[in-house]
């Protein structure tokens, strides 16, 4: 210690003098740069990468587009769709099968997972053949699905529903299950009854749960209902997927994935919207998926 | 009769007021009868006088306070208030717990309302919001009504949680280690205010601690209880003027009740 002391310089009058620590405190330089210049910059390295891979003959052409080719049938395809081609009709049919797919979905995983979350009887009785079902691969369904619903809507409605049950049902029993003793005995001292105590208390208390889980199902809804198209034809856009892929029209493809993004993201982000509005008061809402 | 109840039976015939809670011969039972929670426990409640119960972890205290409440049922004995045997949960208990359980998705004065709303309805909520702020007011929250608990501080929530469990204007108190959870400070201050409502409302109330000094400050009957099994071994009636003081909890005589429950606990509570 004494040496450490005696490092300080000590004027002539014998005043000890303190020097500045004030120092620049680390930020690596990656984490430095602005975020709108980042997110460009991948996006122009992906380019970049993609371009060169088939300018110099490293991937074939027939199976991997030029970015420019893949663009100008984005463009094509986006034409088509807000005239009100029949990409659109194709695009209306998907999202009603992923829309009308997650509304049941919705029915049927809050009903179980009331049922599973609530009662011992559907803890001990039902949620083990919930497990065994969900530990399937629910895709492996999907021929069953068109044997019995035939090859329209319904059938790409069940497998969507299907999929995405299962994490809305986990979601909920785990939320009703979040409520702790105190919040259970207040509400019984208030002489409440048990369906005030679900919706008064134990549902808004899971909400953070079953949020983490809807979103979940809002992505499985979509590759619910895809998969259905890929594989029972219909009118949707995994038909026009298929269609294109069959043809080896690469860019075709490519532009269908990305209009198909667009409407998981209109999905996923109702969700969070919601999820903003319903759930503002918890911690994960605040500092979860960006600001 | 044990020895102790006795005891408690004489002090208690001293005291004025109307019987408000009767306890007699209360046992809980745990494993076919091999672990004794509660033993044979007597007690009556008097209008307006305020009781504690202290004694070490585990011994049942709160157990007690739960059959009180009718949210358990006892293995053996009764529980009466107001004349009515209590065999489920009662709306005329208001009830206290450590932690304020205020719900972050309601505003504080929605939570407040809560126990009006669940017994008769959003209308009758809403039309009880005057009696809800002026709660408020009465306990240093005015103007805090549209403000949702994550904003309030520790103190403050468990004054929240008061006015929650007043607004249905209660016949008993019953607190569960209240303050517990609050810093040293905020807890002196609690447990004024809590004192100058009981004081005003003429409260009966039954309050569960594991600090000596609070049980002293706050009550006129503090009962001793014993671990395995769960008895009162002791009832110490406090003779301090009211209202009381931050100034009387160095007071000699606050000290002597002080030392006489803590020689208690320590002689045969723990064992």
């Amino acid at each position: 210690m004494s040496s450490v002391s005696t490092d300080i310089p000590i004027h002539a009058d014998g005043e000890t003098v303190f020097p500045d620590t004030v120092w620049e405190e680390e930020v690596a330089f990656i984490d430095r740069i602005p975020r709108p210049i980042a997110m460009i910059g991948i996006l122009i390295v992906f380019i970049a990468v993609w371009q060169g891979l088939t300018s110099f003959g490293i991937v074939s052409r027939i199976i991997l587009p030029t970015p420019w080719e893949t663009a100008k049938d984005i463009v094509f395809v986006g034409k088509n769709l807000f005239s009100g081609g029949y990409m659109l009709e194709a695009f209306w049919m998907t999202t009603k099968a992923v829309l009308m797919g997650f509304v049941y979905a919705l029915i049927f995983g809050f009903s179980l997972g009331i049922l599973v979350g609530e009662t011992s009887f559907g803890e001990r009785a039902v949620l083990p053949y919930l497990v065994a079902i969900d530990t399937m691969p629910k895709v492996a369904f999907a021929p069953l699905f068109l044997a019995w619903l035939g090859f329209g809507i319904a059938s790409k409605v069940a497998l969507a529903a299907f999929i995405a049950t299962f994490p809305i049902v986990v979601a909920v029993a785990a939320g009703l299950h979040a409520a702790d003793d105190n919040a259970c005995m207040l509400f019984r001292t208030m002489g409440a009854t048990r369906w005030q105590t679900l919706f008064k208390m134990k549902l808004p208390t899971g909400l953070p749960h079953i949020f983490t889980g809807l979103k979940i199902a809002a992505v499985g809804v979509m590759a619910g209902a895809i998969t259905a198209e890929f594989l029972g034809g219909g009118n949707g856009f995994g038909e026009l997927i298929r269609v294109a892929a069959s043809q080896l029209n690469t860019p075709r493809v490519f532009s269908l994935i990305l209009y198909l993004s667009l409407l998981g993201f209109a999905l996923f982000w109702s969700v969070v919207w919601l999820e903003r509005r319903l759930v503002f008061w918890h911690s994960s809402t605040v500092s979860g998926i960006n600001k | 009769m044990t020895l102790a109840a006795q005891k408690a039976a004489a002090v208690q015939a001293d005291l004025k007021g109307r019987p408000v809670y009767q306890l007699r011969g209360v046992s809980k039972h745990y494993a076919h009868g091999h672990i004794k929670a509660l033993d044979t426990i007597d007690l009556t409640l008097r209008e307006g006088t305020f009781s504690s119960v202290i004694g070490p972890s585990g011994c049942g205290k709160s157990t007690l306070l739960k059959i009180m409440a009718g949210l358990v049922s006892p293995t053996r004995g009764s529980v009466v208030l107001e004349g009515k045997p209590v065999t489920g949960a009662r709306r005329d208990i208001g009830m206290m717990f450590q932690q304020a359980t205020l719900f972050p998705w309601r505003t504080t004065v929605e939570n407040i309302l809560l126990p009006i709303e669940v017994r008769d309805g959003r209308a009758a909520a809403k039309a009880a919001r005057g009696a809800a702020e002026e709660l408020l007011n009465t306990v240093g929250l005015k103007g805090f009504e549209d403000v949702y608990p994550t904003q309030l501080s520790g103190g403050m929530a468990q004054r929240a949680a008061i006015c929650r469990m007043l607004v249905t204007k209660p016949s008993v108190l019953l607190l569960d280690e209240p303050f517990s959870a609050l810093d040293e400070l905020a807890r002196d201050f609690m447990n004024i205010e809590l004192q100058r409502i009981c004081l005003e409302r003429n409260a009966t109330a039954f309050l569960v601690t594991h600090s000596i000094p609070e049980a002293v400050f706050l009550s006129d009957i503090v009962y001793v209880m014993s671990s395995r099994p769960g008895q009162f071994v002791e009832t110490i009636e406090i003779d301090l003027p009211r209202p009381r003081t931050v100034e009387m909890l160095v007071d000699p005589a606050f000290g002597q009740y002080v030392n006489r429950i803590r020689n208690r606990l320590d002689k045969g509570a723990f064992v």
